[in-house]
């Protein structure tokens, strides 16, 4: 993906300080959930950092769920001779 | 009664759309602009209760009624067109332009329709200039287009089948809440979740819609799904089928927008996805949830409109839209990539965008009724929204890999109807008290709490982390997704060529069967009775007069042999 032509957002070094910066927004996030008072509607969603690993696994799943379902119905994309 | 009177604001929309070919290019183009700020003048000046109604066929038609629900579909259907309209003062096709503003004014007819009749007139309306502004892109549309209207040709039939049943059990056109208990209702609410792309009709959908232009698509995805949105608000509100749809429809867009790989059609299934959210809202039916349904269908008009025309802006310009073909497009698309993210954000509903005040309503609403298989459902919904939106768009047309594209920003207009709706996402979702009080029911919802944002900042985020791991899988193919419309378009196809062969060799074969049969009666007929047959041919006098002879002698013979004594 750092491939070519020299904008500064795609060098290397960039994305890396941009991992960087992620990890730490998403630590803080986290970290944050000990200072406040959870007011959870149901059981589940009063763990800790419930939001980040709830979205986390359903993405995770959705991606999984979209895999099988491409590998049964994925077609060329002039299947219907577009 | 007849002292409140308001001009349909649908006939702003519709004359304008019906007077823009006829007119020079500066007149066209001031005309795109005034009708829908018209319109939206004529929404504010419709007054509560029929404002103005016709006798139909011994029924009282009530063309005008107004009502908030009313009013804040209007409202979202009328700046929807203006931005549309300035968006597309560049688009040459005036067919397309006439078909837009007709269909956008037949919607303004069905959100303030007070009689079925009415509605259904506008339904079908919609209908019909909505096929026009597909089949105006030429050649390539026509196929999607005709498979799109027969579509809704078929759920108008099924809504006039339960309009005719429910005038004729009730002896009442009046729309409002109706009961499922009987029939007529049932089919009247199908009609809706054809226009609705509930699954699993909602292929027509992604179908058609990549398949108008840069600006017809901006179009197509505002107005159809979302006047199915207030008819079933208004008529099916806490209906509990409409819980399960929706979510059906929320996982099916997630899904297949993940293995999609053109951008327009990633954003058509976006759609779905997001009307989803709306009809579990209708289904969940309590004020707070329908507030949020309502409040998110006009947030979402604006931030989806906003992502149809970024994406038509680089269709614009570059003439591509398979994510496979595109990349890098930030380096010379600005203003096209920065409203890009607004509308991604706005739909993953982030914080101080408009997505994030309207849905949390309707999740406000799951948790308040205790639903909470509904609420985690709605809650990993929201976290694949940014998945499959909210990321995946700008990442794929806008980063991902350097294509060697580099377009310039489309002309001034374009920009600027997306500037506006931009602007609009994030002034909604830091200052939502406006929408709120035009919301059909009084709220005193507080979006912003710190365990709110917080909770939508790490839902979000960490779907974000989700995307960036797992990007290998999430490479773009040169692949499409069979989805239901493969029914009709493979065996469907093949049955119905079948079928037209059946009838093709029946008709030979009747053809043939009855033709012989025929020509030998004509033969024998003519044997006997044509020009050289025993009975036609002409006969001479004489002869006639030779046969009157035998004839007479014949008899005096017979005579003579009988009667003797004569």
């Amino acid at each position: 993906m750092s491939e070519q032509n020299g904008h500064w957002l795609v060098s290397a070094s960039t994305i890396r300080l941009l991992w960087i910066a992620f990890s730490i927004v998403l630590a803080v996030l986290v970290a944050l959930d000990a200072f406040l008072v959870p007011h959870p509607y149901f059981g589940l969603d009063g763990t800790f950092g419930f939001s980040a690993w709830y979205g986390f696994i359903s993405c995770v799943v959705l991606v999984v769920l979209a895999k099988v379902l491409g590998m049964l119905f994925k077609r060329p994309d002039d299947y219907y001779g577009d | 009664m007849g002292i409140d009177f308001a001009m349909p604001p649908a006939l702003a929309l519709i004359f304008a759309g019906l007077l823009l070919p006829f007119l020079r290019a500066e007149a066209r183009a001031a005309l795109l602009l005034l009708a829908p700020a018209l319109a939206l003048w004529l929404v504010w000046l419709v007054p509560d209760g029929v404002a103005l109604s016709l006798p139909f066929l011994g029924h009282e038609l009530a063309v005008v009624n107004g009502s908030k629900l009313s009013r804040l579909f209007g409202t979202a259907f009328a700046i929807m067109a203006l931005a549309g309209g300035l968006f597309s003062l560049n688009q040459k096709n005036l067919l397309e332009l006439a078909a837009a503003y007709v269909y956008a004014g037949s919607a303004l007819g069905v959100v303030f329709a007070g009689d079925l009749i009415t509605l259904f007139v506008f339904w079908e309306l919609m209908a019909i200039a909505s096929t026009l502004v597909l089949w105006s892109n030429g050649s390539k549309a026509r196929a999607a287009g005709l498979r799109y209207a027969i579509m809704h040709l078929l759920g108008g039939v099924i809504l006039m089948a339960g309009i005719a049943g429910e005038a004729a059990m009730t002896g009442s056109i009046a729309f409002h809440a109706m009961d499922l208990s009987t029939i007529p209702p049932q089919f009247i609410l199908a009609g809706f979740l054809i226009n609705a792309a509930a699954t699993p009709l909602s292929a027509w959908l992604p179908d058609a819609y990549p398949q108008a232009s840069w600006s017809g698509m901006v179009f197509l995805s505002a107005f159809t799904t979302k006047t199915a949105i207030y008819v079933m608000m208004v008529g099916f509100a806490g209906a509990e089928i409409l819980v399960w749809l929706g979510l059906a429809m929320m996982f099916y867009g997630i899904i297949y927008a993940i293995l999609e790989n053109d951008m327009r059609r990633i954003l058509a299934y976006s759609i779905v996805n997001q009307v989803g959210f709306m009809v579990t809202g209708i289904g969940i039916g309590t004020e707070m949830a329908l507030n949020g349904a309502a409040a998110h269908a006009f947030t979402h008009i604006i931030y989806k409109a906003l992502l149809l025309m970024s994406a038509g802006s680089v269709l614009y310009m570059t003439a591509k839209s398979k994510c496979t073909d595109l990349g890098g497009l930030f380096r010379t698309m600005p203003v096209t990539t920065i409203c890009g993210i607004v509308g991604a954000l706005s739909i993953s509903s982030f914080p101080f965008t408009s997505g994030f005040v309207s849905k949390s309503m309707i999740l406000e609403g799951a948790a308040d009724e205790h639903l909470a298989v509904v609420w985690y459902l709605l809650m990993a919904a929201s976290a694949g929204v940014f998945l499959h939106a909210g990321i995946k768009f700008p990442w794929f047309v806008f980063f991902q890999k350097d294509s060697g594209l580099r377009p310039a920003d489309p002309p001034w207009n374009m920009q600027a109807g997306m500037i506006i709706a931009a602007l609009l996402c994030i002034g909604i979702g830091v200052l939502p008290a406006p929408l709120y009080a035009i919301l059909p029911y009084a709220t005193s919802y507080v979006p912003y709490t710190l365990n709110h944002v917080m909770s939508q900042l790490q839902l979000l985020l960490f779907s974000g982390l989700a995307f960036f791991l797992m990007l290998g899988w999430l490479k773009r193919t040169l692949t499409i997704t069979l989805d239901t419309d493969w029914l009709w378009r493979k065996p469907g196809s093949i049955a119905s060529l079948w079928l037209i062969d059946c009838f093709d060799s029946g008709w030979t074969w009747l053809v043939k069967a009855l033709g012989s049969s025929v020509q030998s009666t004509v033969a024998n007929l003519r044997r006997s009775h044509g020009p050289l047959g025993l009975f036609g041919r002409t006969w001479p006098t004489g002869t006639m007069a030779f046969w009157t002879t035998v004839m007479l002698a014949a008899f005096l013979i017979l005579g003579m042999l009988f009667h003797a004594d004569i």
